[in-house]
């Protein structure tokens, strides 16, 4: 056990470990998101109601689901890298934001692409868009305060901090942006189709949450190479590893 | 070292923070004066209408709240830390929990219980039903303790930082959206003629959970921003 966790905290032997795992991972999340997207657009019935403009459920659902899941994790390396002091978790948790931020963003322009024909309107104050919106203020948040310091180990630490401030926090704006909905606006607007969603569109979107899970985590691990590459730019494993590239 | 002695140290730490404040009276009147300014702007931008302004009256005024409130939380700590004092707290024996709790409590009776206090007189300026006046006031004293605390996280992470003014801002004001909707739902519903009580129950629940878990994150921030 101990050995393992010293091992996460060293950079060459993460570095390698991750190369392995993107040379077979990568590729398999290629083929998953072309596969299901393919699936989902291509072969699957039309919904009665929305026609094919439901077809973007493929990609909106697994990017706000991911982008939620992402803050998780990183808030989660922020915690283990302020408990054990451990380098390579706050690389992951700074690595995450940007992923986060990017996913929250696709899940909310696909959403408000989807509301111009189902809704009628690019934009409705609902209160799942609100909350959508805010995570995405607060990955941006995370980004903004890594940037602004000059020392990456405190940006790290400040950062760590910061996410799990917003941990706690979630779950009560969530709550909060759901009870402000049910106050001030009439439920104009519902969700067609509600929780009954026919297998043969639900098979689908899970493949795609799947795909979408795999997308994140190897833009994660590509950002947290890049970080780890950049951090040890002096070190001699980093200098002979750019010199067999270099010599090749 | 005893928990009474922990105790004394933070009252005085608080009658430190408040002689301070108070020796520069102009200061303290700044968020006042903000407060007033912002107000006046709305009547300008929506148009001087009694009817439209009093339907905005509850959010225009937790806005504008929430916003002198955020303007402040960037100067908490930025003098001590100029001046060593901020070290020297991490030093001393006493837990920083209360030390930030202390600062907190400081800056919120310097800002938001005069906010809270000089609330219905702006609230008459924009036409707000008198009867909603009392759940304003009393949201804004319960929801100004909870932005004292959030900010105070804020302040105490950018502290260190040269320009910490804007970056405040994008840290903090998500954190703020639940204090500004259950603050505002509080003196929508006194407008309604519906019980404020149970919003003020909430923030008061907020305003709790802010105290327990507040202070640690400004010990912690404090801790890396004196490290910079």
């Amino acid at each position: 056990m101990w050995t393992l966790f010293h091992k996460f905290g060293s950079p060459p032997w993460l570095y390698r470990l991750s190369g392995s795992i993107l040379r077979w991972l990568l590729p398999i999340t290629v083929v998953a998101l072309v596969a299901g997207s393919v699936w989902g657009l291509l072969f699957t019935a039309p919904d009665f109601r929305q026609g094919n403009s439901y077809r973007i459920i493929y990609i909106h659902v697994p990017a706000a689901v991911v982008a939620l899941a992402g803050y998780y994790v990183m808030a989660i390396a922020g915690a283990v890298s302020l408990i054990w002091r451990m380098k390579m978790a706050d690389i992951a948790m700074r690595a995450c934001a940007p992923i986060g931020a990017a996913l929250t963003f696709i899940a909310l322009v696909t959403g408000s692409i989807w509301g111009k024909p189902t809704w009628g309107t690019w934009w409705v104050w609902d209160a799942r868009i609100t909350s959508m919106l805010i995570l995405l203020f607060l990955y941006l948040g995370v980004v903004a305060l890594y940037e602004a310091y000059e020392n990456k180990a405190l940006a790290a630490k400040a950062c760590a901090v910061l996410s799990l401030v917003g941990t706690v926090n979630i779950p009560i704006i969530y709550k909060s942006v759901d009870w402000w909905y049910s106050l001030h606006q009439p439920a104009s607007i519902k969700f067609t189709g509600g929780s009954t969603i026919d297998p043969s569109m639900l098979y689908p979107l899970l493949f795609m949450i799947l795909a979408f899970y795999a997308l994140f985590t190897c833009a994660l691990l590509l950002n947290m190479r890049a970080e780890i590459l950049q951090r040890e730019q002096r070190t001699a494993w980093v200098r002979a590893l750019a010199g067999e590239r270099e010599g090749s | 070292m005893t928990s009474a002695s922990a105790a004394g140290f933070c009252f005085r730490l608080v009658r430190r923070q408040l002689v301070l404040g108070l020796r520069r009276p102009v200061d303290l009147g700044n968020p006042l004066l903000f407060f007033a300014m912002v107000v006046a702007l709305f009547p300008l931008g929506l148009g001087p209408a009694p009817d439209t302004l009093a339907d905005f009256a509850p959010g225009i005024l937790w806005i504008v709240a929430l916003l002198s409130n955020l303007l402040t939380s960037d100067a908490v700590f930025r003098s001590d830390l100029e001046d060593g004092s901020l070290e020297q707290l991490l030093l001393a024996p006493q837990p920083l929990y209360f030390s930030a709790l202390a600062y907190v409590l400081a800056h919120w009776l310097l800002t938001g219980l005069l906010l809270g206090l000089a609330s219905p007189v702006f609230a008459l300026m924009l036409g707000l039903a008198p009867a909603a006046i009392p759940a304003l006031a009393f949201s804004l004293l319960l929801g100004t303790a909870v932005l004292s605390l959030i900010g105070g996280i804020g302040g105490a992470l950018t502290v260190g930082l040269k320009r910490g003014g804007m970056l405040i801002s994008l840290l903090i004001l998500p954190f703020y959206m639940p204090v500004l909707i259950f603050g505002s739902s509080a003196v929508q519903a006194a407008l309604n003629g519906t019980p404020a009580g149970p919003y003020l129950a909430i923030l008061g629940a907020l305003l709790c959970i802010s105290i327990a878990l507040a202070p640690m994150a400004i010990a912690a921030g404090l801790r890396i921003s004196v490290d910079t």
